[in-house]
C-alpha cells in the first residue's frame, strides 16, 4: 500500500468508465491523501481528465456515460443514487485547463457561489472575497479593481481568480486539470507555489502534462496508459526508480 | 497549368463576382427604390398634427394618432406574451430536453408554425381568443395572436443565443456546486440574453406590420378614444392602411395620408430594428470570450 490509510479522503474502488460502448477507464483503484497533493500523469487520452471529472460526478453531465465500481468520499460511494452531486461538487472544487471565469465582476465571480450557498452580507461576502483572493496570492494585483470585469484580467491572473473562486466554496479537495498549460511560464510558476501552499489546507489532485511540474509539486504521482493505473506511488520513486518499464519510457521522453 | 485553363478560371472568377455583385446591387436598388417612393408621396402627409391628432371627416383628414398608440400596445403585447414562452421553450430544447424522437418532433412543429401564413394566426386567434375565451376584439386577443405569431423566430434567437453560450461557463457554475436550474438562471440567461432580444426584436419588427393577424382580433376600423384597458378595441397601423386604400369612401383623396401612413409604420419598424441592432453592437464591444 502506498497510502496511509487513515489519511485517506477520497479513493476509487475498480471504477470503470464508459462513454457510450467506449471504455475510458479499466479497474483503476488508487487512493488520495489529505492534505497532499496527487498528480496525475499519461499521454493524452489515457483518461486523466476522465477520472478527475468522475471524483466530483462532473461527467454526470455527459450524454450517455456509465459508471461501475465505487469512489469512496470520507468512506461514502458519491455515486449513490441518494448523494446529490451539487453538494459533492460544493465539497470537491475543481479548476480546469482554460481559464474560465464568468462575464462578471472580480468581486462578483468570487461570490456567485458562496451566495447560492446561502452566504450573505456584505461584511461576510468581503471578507471572503479577500480571504479568496489572498489565498490565490491575486489579492495585491487586483484589490483595487475588485469592480472591474473578470475578463479584462491577464491569462494568469484569470487563472488565479478561478482558483480563488473554487476556494470560496472552502471544499475539501481541489481538482486540477492542467491548470497551467495555457500559461506563461511566470504564471505557471505563480501557480505551482500556490499549490506548495494551498496543499496545507486543501487535498489537490493536478493533472499536468508537465513531468518537471509533477516532479516539483506533487507528493504521490499515478501514472496512467489506455484507461488503465500502470503504476502510482510516492513522486520521488516515481521519478527516479519507477517499478513499470512504461512508466519509465514515459519519464524519460521515449513515448507520449 | 495551361495559360488557357487560367484564363478559364479567372473569366469564370469574374463572371460569378459579377453576378454575387449584380444580385447584391437589385436587393439594395429594390429596397431604395421602395423607401424613396414613399418618403416621396409620404412626406407630404407628415406633421405634428399627423401624428398627434385622431382622423378626422370620415378618415380623409386628420392625423392617426390612434393607430401609432394602438400599434405600440399590440407590439408591446406581442413581446410580453412571445418572449417568456419562447425564452422558456428554447430552454427546456437546449438545456434540458433529451435529444431525441420526441425533440424532433417538436422542432419540425416549430418550423411548420414558423410558415404558417399569418392570416392563418388571425383566424386562429379570432376562433380561439376572441370568441371561445370571449376576449372580444382587443388588445389582449390581438396581442396573443401576433405574440404566438412571432414565437417560432424568438425560440429560434433564443435557441441559437443560448448555444453560443461557452459550454465552460456552465461547467464553471456546476463545478461550484450550483445546481443547474440556477446555472441557466444566473450564468446562462443573462449571457445570452442580448442575443435573444436582438432576434426577437428583429422579428417583433416584422410582427408590427403584420395586417392579417390583428384584422379579425383586435383592430377598429375607426375608433378617436384611446384603448383604458387590454379588453379594448385599438387601430392599428398596417390595418389602418389597408382601409383607407381599400374601404374607404375617397380612396383618392386620401392617398397622401396612406403614403403619410405607410411612411411612419416603416419609420416605427426601421426604429424596431435600429434598437436591435444597437443591442448587438454594444454586445460585441462588451464581450470578450
Ligand atoms: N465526452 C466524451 N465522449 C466520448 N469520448 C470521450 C469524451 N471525453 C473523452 N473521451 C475519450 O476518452 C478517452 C480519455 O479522455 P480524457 O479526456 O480523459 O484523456 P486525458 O488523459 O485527459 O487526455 P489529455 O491529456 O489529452 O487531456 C479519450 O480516448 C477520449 O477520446
Ligand atoms: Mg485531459
Amino acid at each position: 500500500m502506498v497510502n496511509q490509510e487513515d489519511r485517506i479522503i477520497i479513493r476509487t474502488e475498480n471504477v470503470n468508465f464508459y462513454y457510450g460502448e467506449f471504455q475510458a477507464l479499466t479497474d483503476v483503484s488508487m487512493a488520495f491523501e489529505t492534505n497532499r497533493v496527487t498528480a496525475l500523469i499519461g499521454p493524452s487520452g489515457c483518461g486523466k481528465s476522465t477520472l478527475l471529472r468522475l471524483l466530483n460526478r462532473m461527467n454526470d453531465l455527459i450524454d450517455g456515460c456509465r459508471v461501475e465500481g465505487r469512489i469512496l468520499f470520507e468512506g461514502r460511494n458519491i455515486y449513490e443514487p441518494d448523494v446529490d452531486p451539487v453538494e459533492v461538487r460544493r465539497r470537491i472544487g475543481m479548476v480546469f485547463q482554460k481559464p474560465n471565469p464568468f462575464p462578471k465582476s472580480i468581486f462578483n465571480n468570487i461570490t456567485y457561489g458562496p451566495r447560492l450557498a446561502g452566504v450573505s452580507g456584505k461584511a461576510d461576502l468581503e471578507a471572503l472575497v479577500e480571504r479568496s483572493l489572498r489565498q490565490a496570492v491575486l489579492w495585491d494585483e487586483v484589490k483595487d479593481i475588485l469592480g472591474q470585469s473578470a475578463m479584462m484580467l491577464s491569462g494568469g491572473q484569470q487563472q488565479r481568480l478561478c482558483i480563488a473562486r473554487a476556494l470560496a466554496m472552502k471544499p475539501d479537495i481541489l481538482l486540477m486539470d492542467e491548470p497551467t498549460s495555457a500559461l506563461d511560464p511566470i504564471s505557471t510558476a505563480k501557480i505551482e507555489e500556490l499549490i506548495e501552499e494551498l496543499k496545507k489546507t486543501y487535498t489537490i489532485i493536478i493533472v499536468t502534462h508537465n513531468m518537471q511540474q509533477a516532479a516539483r509539486v506533487s507528493d504521490f504521482t499515478g501514472f496512467f496508459y489506455l484507461g488503465k493505473m500502470i503504476e502510482f506511488n510516492v513522486t520521488e520513486k516515481i521519478f527516479t526508480k519507477p517499478d513499470m518499464k512504461q512508466t519509465e519510457d514515459y519519464i524519460t521522453g521515449r513515448f507520449g | 497549368m495551361t495559360t488557357t485553363a487560367i484564363r478559364y478560371r479567372y473569366i469564370k472568377q469574374t463572371v460569378f463576382f459579377g453576378l454575387v455583385r449584380l444580385s447584391a446591387f437589385i436587393l439594395a436598388l429594390a429596397l431604395g427604390g421602395i423607401l424613396a417612393y414613399i418618403i416621396v408621396h409620404g412626406i407630404s402627409a407628415l406633421s405634428w398634427e399627423f401624428v398627434t391628432q385622431p382622423p378626422r371627416e370620415a378618415m380623409t383628414k386628420g392625423g392617426i394618432m390612434p393607430a401609432i398608440v394602438g400599434t405600440f400596445y399590440l407590439t408591446v403585447g406581442a413581446i410580453a406574451v412571445g418572449l417568456p414562452l419562447g425564452i422558456v421553450s428554447a430552454v427546456y430544447l437546449t438545456e434540458y430536453a433529451r435529444q431525441g424522437p420526441v425533440i424532433r418532433v417538436i422542432r419540425i412543429g416549430i418550423n411548420c408554425l414558423a410558415g404558417v401564413p399569418s392570416v392563418v394566426f388571425g383566424l386562429f386567434g379570432l376562433g380561439f381568443f376572441v370568441v371561445m375565451l370571449k376576449f372580444g376584439s382587443s388588445i389582449l386577443a390581438g396581442s396573443l395572436t401576433l405574440g404566438f405569431l412571432i414565437l417560432p423566430t424568438i425560440i429560434g434567437a433564443s435557441e441559437e443565443a443560448l448555444k453560443s453560450v461557452p459550454q465552460t461557463f456552465r461547467e464553471a457554475s456546476l463545478a461550484l456546486g450550483v445546481s443547474k436550474w440556477q446555472t441557466i438562471l444566473r450564468i446562462v440567461l443573462p449571457t445570452a440574453l442580448p442575443g435573444i432580444l436582438t432576434g426577437s426584436i428583429l422579428g417583433l419588427g416584422r410582427a408590427a406590420g403584420e395586417t392579417a393577424p390583428i384584422m379579425f382580433t383586435a383592430a377598429a376600423f375607426f375608433t378617436a378614444k384611446l384603448p383604458t384597458s387590454v379588453f379594448d378595441e385599438v387601430m392599428a397601423l398596417p390595418y389602418h392602411i389597408y382601409v383607407l386604400a381599400t374601404a374607404g369612401t375617397n380612396i383618392e383623396e386620401t392617398r397622401p395620408l396612406q403614403y403619410g401612413t405607410v411612411l411612419v409604420l416603416i419609420l416605427l419598424v426601421l426604429g424596431i430594428d435600429l434598437v436591435a441592432i444597437l443591442i448587438r453592437a454594444t454586445i460585441r464591444r462588451r464581450k470578450k470570450w
